[in-house]
């Protein structure tokens, strides 16, 4: 699947604006299948640290970040994600 | 009380350069003095974009430096050098509460490099209120569980959402250069609170302090201290910078004496910033704000001044050479005041509005060594 990678979190993928993840290569229990989670933990052994940028300590998404997997906006990380899926992480208009 | 005697503890002999590390809402830069600290070179930035609440050099090693940052997107970790700021590399577990426990780190808000004797630990304290400590120089942080799981934590500091209008801090975490398992820690808000176990066991320590914004006027816990500093030649000597005044404490008294009641009614005794000079127990300065109706935080008056003591408090002098004389509307965050170890002790001082300010005079004269950088945080001479 595709991960869309905002300007924010590039310097975390040497400037890749797009990255190719197996979905559910981390995945806990296979028999569940892949989850938006099991993407971001994936995200995060190839590029550490960027996880926690974006997810808290509790497993929530951070305030101003937001997720799209096709288009639909997602809370839940365990939300499912196909193997052709594309999950979309956005920084939130605001600033200042 | 026991009164310390007074000791005026020679000057080290070091590099006659002053570095200064600024940490702003948007970014670190750094201030290179020559050594006659009347030049100054302003470098960076550093991590431009981010909120940098706080930036410490090591003093064991000389070269590591720690930066606390979070942006406005994302969230918090500590990037770390280990060659004066030439590199960075991001911390790969940073400060994050116990996954279940329900809270979240918004931001480290301080940074404590720990004791001589225990190269790469670190302490670092969050917003809300938590404390963390690294064992290998800032790469991987844990929490204190003695502080962070204490079960009357939540009755010390409130809630998550109690404190400051900038979310409630620990802060000002003291290391005993006696004893590594003698802490101290300042909370806004909690109170000033001592632990003699590494952090493993926590008391308040708050007698003599008022707390006029709750119901109980002589509370044991829940006070708002903005800034608390240990002498580091003397260390049972404390003072605090406080939302009700200035206080010293002389250990092993448990009773702080306020010596805010001796500064001029006008100007009063509210303020963020305290620095203590690194080689006289009883030499102090701070940075007075407005501290009435509202709270306005600014200069009172509009006519900036940092006030000395150089005898614990007992007096006040007024240094205002080379500072605007009126309509400056400045405010001093409490990081941001610092000294450096010079024989003759510079002072510096960065605003809310971008400007820093230093005297290489012990506060007898001032002078702009930079302008127009963002809203500044932190100060630290390194």
């Amino acid at each position: 699947m595709i991960v869309r990678i905002p300007g924010l979190l590039r310097s975390y993928t040497a400037g890749a604006a797009m990255v190719e993840v197996t979905a559910g290569a981390t995945k806990p229990d296979a028999s569940r299948g892949a989850s938006v989670d099991s993407v971001l933990m994936e995200l995060d052994r190839r590029f550490p640290g960027l996880r926690f940028r974006i997810i808290d300590e509790q497993a929530a998404v951070r305030p101003h970040i937001k997720l799209f997997v096709d288009g639909l906006l997602v809370r839940d990380l365990a939300h499912p994600v196909h193997a052709a899926a594309e999950l979309m992480i956005v920084g939130a208009l605001s600033g200042g | 009380m026991v009164t310390p005697k007074k000791t005026a503890t020679p000057a080290r002999r070091r590099s006659a350069t002053t570095t200064l590390l600024i940490a702003t809402r948007k970014g670190l830069w750094t201030l290179q003095s020559d050594e006659s600290r009347r030049a100054w070179k302003l470098n960076g930035p550093h991590f431009l974009g981010n909120v940098v609440h706080h930036a410490v050099l090591d003093p064991r090693d000389g070269r590591t430096l720690l930066a606390a940052a979070r942006t406005g997107h994302l969230g918090p970790t500590i990037f770390r050098s280990s060659d004066r700021g030439r590199t960075w590399k991001e911390a790969s577990q940073p400060p994050a509460f116990k996954a279940g426990s329900g809270r979240t780190v918004d931001h480290t808000f301080w940074l404590a490099p720990g004791h001589a004797s225990e190269p790469g630990v670190w302490y670092g304290g969050t917003s809300p209120q938590g404390l963390f400590r690294s064992i290998d120089g800032g790469v991987t942080w844990h929490g204190v569980d003695g502080f962070n799981e204490h079960p009357d934590r939540k009755a010390w500091c409130g809630g998550d959402q109690d404190g400051t209008p900038d979310g409630p801090k620990l802060h000002s975490i003291l290391i005993d250069p006696r004893d590594p398992a003698h802490l101290y820690i300042g909370m806004s808000s909690g109170g000033v609170f001592e632990s003699t176990a590494a952090g493993a066991n926590w008391r308040p320590l708050n007698r003599g302090v008022r707390a006029d914004f709750l119901p109980q006027p002589d509370p044991e816990y829940g006070h708002d201290p903005h800034c608390v500093r240990m002498h580091p030649q003397s260390p049972d000597r404390l003072y605090q910078q406080n939302h009700c005044g200035i206080y010293r404490l002389d250990r092993p008294s448990e009773n702080w004496l306020d010596i805010g009641a001796t500064m001029p009614k006008s100007v009063g005794s509210i303020g963020f910033p305290l620095v203590v000079h690194p080689h006289d127990i009883d030499t102090l300065w701070v940075f007075p704000m407005d501290g009435s109706s509202v709270w306005p935080r600014v200069s009172p008056g509009g006519r900036p001044a940092v006030y000395r003591s150089v005898n614990g408090g007992r007096t006040w002098q007024r240094q205002t050479t080379g500072l605007p004389a009126s309509q400056a509307w400045w405010t001093v965050k409490r990081q941001a005041m610092t000294a450096d170890r010079a024989p003759t002790v510079g002072v510096y001082f960065g605003t809310t509005s971008g400007e820093v300010w230093g005297s290489r005079d012990e506060g007898r004269s001032w002078r702009p060594l930079a302008r127009h950088l963002p809203h500044i945080y932190a100060v630290e001479a390194a």
